[in-house]
């Protein structure tokens, strides 16, 4: 009989306990990891939603302005090389992949804003109503991808507070010793800065 | 009395210096505190005006006859179709651009349904000279980028530039409402989806696993009291505790799960933004 209700009592105690463990923060990590990963893979859909954008983009500059092979070959490489390099959820620790990444569609950006710079001197292709579209959808998408980088900076350094400091940090020693803080992600590209235009 | 007070002197001066320590590493701690609570503060220096109506005219542009107009409009949209579509006019961008602005006072606002983010926001910078459409990441697909900044481009900014602020907004209102609303597969199915939505099990699955819960524990409870045989109940012996914990794990988790429905943006007196969300849907223009 006292057997029994020792069993229950333990039944009670493995509750309380989980939910004592869970009150004190074992959750926070893998949590916050989980949506720093989430806002990673919005970062990565919104610039694969940019690298879609491209081809419509320059077949209808292509029908204008012919003459900017320079330019317009410069966007179609920079397209393949930024789209070839992929950061999984689980290499996001890993500086160098990120930096690759960073530089691969800055790289991107630096030949958009010159093929959109181009354009400027095209002013049939400035009127053209696909164009005009094309223009706005790209420009929305770099909204986009500022909003979801920003997201992904919050989150991940949310996710790395919580790997260094207190309570959390000791749930990081103990239980989850393999997880590393997240690379740096700088918040603005160097080269989304408007390309200078010579005469 | 000498002895013991000789002791307490002796410990205190053993003690000083290692508090003396703690009191400079806890004044390190706070000064650390400190400097990022500052870094934060002018980091989300951005403030924005209360979200006290469909139409927050903080920049004092809107002439109240547009505004009445307007005002039922919005809400007849919103009664329709959950969308929620405010108009905003601010007096300054607080140095940040009109994106970033619109982006993070959409958050704030929480425009359109938690479930849907079917918010729509109309930003209006008299003294940046900037607008812009904000859309929620639910209504990406009907009021696009492009649609939004041929709204802008036509129906807005020609007006304001010749300083006609109330027929700029009321125009570009009437533009949104109508793209909003004429993509008509989206309007014929949006009120059977949120007929559904209302009226879906959610609120009542926790009653229902409860009254589950509390009939198996009275089906074991008597199976216990006939004397029965089988499973864990035999060795429980004493019965009074199996219900004492499933009313624990019953009551407790339960109770908060099914109060925590999240509808916050329904129409009527206390109006505020339903948790809506934005991810920088729209375009932007200025004049």
């Amino acid at each position: 009989m006292s057997f029994g209700t020792n069993r229950i009592s333990k039944f009670i105690a493995a509750i309380l306990l989980a939910s004592f463990v869970a009150g004190c923060g074992y959750n926070t990590i893998p949590t916050l990891e989980e949506q720093a990963k989430a806002k990673w893979a919005d970062v990565q859909n919104q610039y694969q939603r940019r690298a879609d954008l491209i081809p419509n983009l320059v077949s209808t500059v292509q029908g204008y302005a012919k003459q900017e092979k320079d330019v317009l070959t410069s966007v179609i490489e920079a397209r393949a090389k930024a789209t070839s390099i992929r950061v999984d959820a689980s290499q996001l620790t890993d500086p160098d992949k990120i930096k690759q990444f960073q530089d691969a569609q800055s790289q991107l950006s630096g030949a958009l804003g010159r093929l959109i710079a181009v354009s400027e001197n095209y002013p049939d292709l400035k009127s053209n109503q696909n164009f005009l579209a094309l223009q706005s959808q790209l420009e929305g998408t770099e909204n986009r991808i500022s909003v979801s980088r920003r997201d992904y900076i919050e989150a991940s350094r949310e996710y790395n507070t919580a790997l260094r400091t207190f309570p959390t940090m000791l749930w990081a020693w103990t239980a989850f010793r393999g997880n590393k803080p997240m690379a740096d992600f700088t918040a603005t590209e160097g080269a989304q800065t408007p390309p200078q235009v010579k005469f | 009395m000498s002895a013991p007070a000789a002791r307490v002197l002796n410990r205190t001066d053993g003690v000083a210096p290692w508090r003396r320590r703690v009191s400079s590493a806890s004044f390190a701690v706070a000064l650390a505190l400190l400097t990022f609570v500052l870094l934060t503060l002018a980091c989300a220096a951005l403030t924005f005006p209360p979200l006290s109506g469909r139409i927050v005219d903080q920049a004092d542009i809107i002439p109240a006859a547009t505004e009445l107009e307007l005002e039922p409009k919005l809400r007849e949209l919103e009664d329709k179709s959950g969308i929620q579509l405010v108009v905003a006019t601010v007096k300054s961008l607080e140095g940040g651009d009109v994106e970033t602005y619109a982006n993070q006072l959409f958050r704030t606002w929480k425009l359109g349904e938690a479930k849907n983010n079917n918010g729509v926001l109309l930003l209006v910078a008299p003294n940046e000279r900037k607008v812009r459409i904000e859309v929620g990441y639910g209504l990406e697909g009907t009021l696009t980028d492009a649609l939004s900044s041929v709204i802008i481009s036509n129906a807005i900014t020609p007006r304001f530039k010749s300083g006609d602020f109330g027929g700029g907004i009321s125009r570009g209102v009437e533009d949104i409402i109508t793209v909003l609303t004429t993509d008509a597969s989206e309007w014929a199915k949006r009120p059977n989806l949120r007929a559904s939505q209302d009226n879906a099990l959610d609120p009542y699955i926790p009653i229902l696993i409860f009254v589950v819960f509390l009939f198996i524990m009275i089906y074991l409870n008597n199976r216990a009291l006939k004397g029965q045989r089988g499973g864990w109940v035999r060795r429980g012996g004493q019965t009074i505790f199996i219900p004492s914990s499933g009313g624990w794990g019953g009551g407790s988790s339960w109770g908060s799960g099914s109060s925590g429905s999240s509808w916050g943006g329904g129409g009527g007196s206390s109006w505020s933004g339903g948790g809506g969300s934005s991810g920088g849907g729209g375009a932007s223009g200025s004049w």
